[in-house]
């Protein structure tokens, strides 16, 4: 079960918003990327969020690059999780493999600085703020299994292979 | 059941019955990797592993930051050569052209499945690859097992009929395609071409196509291997690759899209998404500062072609520049032996260095504060090329031709 506040953000957030191209040369250098995630829009993120908070996004999450970076840099800022309506294909991996939970699921009526807990087993959210609960679509079990790792490297190491 | 290209090609990678739903583990092809994304993906793999899988099956890029704008990069360069080095597989380095065409000319076949560190890996598309893009972690793990998971994606049948027409391109039906399903329209999915329009395509176009396929949110877009894929494979040296690779006549599609392409004109796409596909005619007029014809999408030889023949005893608006850069080493050469790149020249074009150059806002064009550019690229998301107070239009290299020549978005039939 995993707790925490939503954060609030708009459809179509791209791999470019979370962190974008001009901040190439920093991709070595995970904590000098980190400080400008999602600076382009939402230029007060890095201030106003909380460690544990869990982003609740509109469609289409992530779209875009493959950058690893855009999953990772979210993480190192404190987010637990994200929930969104949809999750762009190659993000959604991508976190999962990094072990931050991603979950789709309907965000319409979650509010900003809502209280959220999440149990992935039961495959639900519960919006305590708002006393709903919401069900979550059917993750893969290889998903399920990797996150339970804490993401593929632990995976690949306990089991070898895919186990699927 | 008949099965559909991803059905069929997943089921010869997994030795299961691959039907669309499916976890399946696949066999791999070819691994790669660029120098955005190579570099975590790396450290990811040292954590665990040694060896690579297959050095034959694996290559490296150089082509996003290249050459070098700055130390931070170079260092990243240094790290990816070095690993080159020690697992003895291929590089290419700077100067040799965008992963996803070098892949196109020398590494993929149909019926393969690739795996690239890069997004627009579902390119290789055009020659009846299952090619899919992934993140550095799970191409760490490919690197060193050779396979990896996928869930065989239900088809969405493109059926393409009719004939572009006068200063239509492929390009415009790419962005009129896309306009048509939405950035999320085909997440998880296949897209798969078909009809006598399809078959009619050449394979700088059908790559165009399957680059595209990505910014539907698809996980592949594959078109079935025929004579004019074995024909690009000859021309390349690599007849030994081609097998025939098509769908079953009885093949289950999620949906059917139909798309009578002699009813298109050209197309652009408005800041800052790839799904507001628009007539041109509704934007002409709009200034423009920076033009750039290439990138994965349109930098091939065909499309330096139709931008020759636009720009042919022509000069670049004085308020616009032009930077053109072909996809490969090899498209430099033939643009150079056609004298193409002359033309440019007394265009007054810049020609860059093959790579992806200005496309992701790393280096070589960066937009200034306000500035409009029409690209041939893919996308033009806020801040892609790296300022996000610019605005980017994307368009066919027809079009992009038309906008260096008037300083405005301009309808190329007028120059053709
Ligand atoms: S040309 Fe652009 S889209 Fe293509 S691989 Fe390079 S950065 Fe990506």
């Amino acid at each position: 079960m995993l707790e925490g506040k939503a954060y609030r953000m708009a459809d179509n957030i791209s791999t470019d918003h979370i962190i974008p191209g001009r901040f190439f040369h920093l991709r070595s250098n995970l904590p000098e990327l980190a400080k400008h995630v999602l600076e382009d829009a939402d230029p007060n993120f890095k201030q106003k969020v909380k460690a544990g908070d869990f982003l609740v996004a509109g469609k289409n999450f992530g779209l875009g690059s493959s950058r690893e970076h855009a999953a990772l840099v979210l993480k190192l800022s404190g987010i637990g999780g994200i929930l969104a309506h949809s999750v762009a294909r190659i993000f959604y991996r991508n976190a999962i493999n990094i072990g931050l939970p991603v979950v789709i699921c309907d965000t319409h009526n979650v509010s900003h600085g809502d209280e959220l807990h999440l149990d992935l087993r039961k495959g639900v959210v519960e919006d305590k703020t708002q006393g709903t609960t919401l069900s979550l679509s059917e993750v893969p079990q290889v998903m399920l299994d990797i996150l339970a790792c804490g993401g593929l490297l632990p995976y690949i190491k306990k089991y070898g292979r895919f186990n699927v | 059941m008949g099965k559909t290209l991803a059905e069929k090609i997943l089921s010869l990678k997994s030795g299961l019955d691959a039907v669309a739903g499916r976890i399946v583990v696949a066999q791999v092809d070819l691994v790669f990797l660029q120098d955005g994304t190579g570099p975590l993906s790396i450290r990811q793999f040292e954590k665990e592993f040694k060896k690579v899988f297959d050095p034959q099956r694996v290559a490296l890029f150089i082509d996003h930051a290249s050459p070098s704008p700055r130390k931070e990069l170079s260092g990243d360069h240094i790290f990816l050569r070095h690993f080159a080095r020690k697992q003895d597989c291929r590089l290419y380095d700077v100067g040799e052209g965008v992963c996803h065409q070098l892949v196109a000319e020398e590494l993929a076949g149909p019926g393969n499945v690739i795996l690239g560190a890069d997004s627009h890996t579902s390119t290789a598309g055009g020659l009846g690859a299952f090619a899919c893009g992934m993140g550095s972690t799970d191409i760490a793990v490919a690197l060193a097992l050779g396979e990896t998971w996928l869930r065989v994606p239900q088809s969405f049948k493109v059926e393409l009929e009719g004939r572009l027409g006068k200063g239509v391109y492929t390009k415009d039906l790419a962005l009129h395609l896309i306009g048509k399903i939405g950035a999320d329209g085909a997440t998880y999915k296949a897209l798969e071409f078909g009809g006598d329009m399809a078959s009619d395509m050449d394979i700088s176009s059908r790559l165009t196509l399957a680059n595209m396929c990505v910014e539907t949110g698809a996980k592949a877009g594959l078109f079935p291997s025929d004579e004019v894929t074995r024909e690009f494979l000859r021309s390349q040296g690599r007849e030994n690759c081609f097998i025939p690779v098509s769908p079953d006549a009885d093949a289950v599609y999620e949906h059917m899209i139909k798309v009578n392409v002699s009813k298109l004109e050209p197309t652009v796409s408005l800041p800052h998404a790839v799904d507001t596909a628009s007539p041109i005619e509704e934007v002409k007029g709009m200034r423009v500062d920076q033009v750039c014809i290439g990138t994965c999408t349109n930098g091939r030889l065909p499309d330096l072609e139709v931008a020759a023949t636009i720009l042919k005893g022509r000069k670049c608006h004085p308020h616009t520049r032009l930077l053109i850069t072909p996809a490969s080493r090899r498209i430099f050469q033939e643009a150079l032996g056609l004298g193409l790149l002359q033309i440019f020249m007394e265009a007054g074009a810049v020609i860059l260095p093959p790579g992806c150059a200005s496309c992701v806002g790393v280096h070589q064009g960066i937009l200034g504060d306000g500035e409009v550019c029409l690209s041939t690229a893919n996308r033009n998301f806020q801040g892609r090329m790296g300022n996000p107070s610019s605005f980017i239009y994307l368009g066919s290299p027809a079009s992009a031709a038309a906008a260096a020549v008037k300083g405005e978005i301009a309808d190329p039939r007028e120059f053709l």
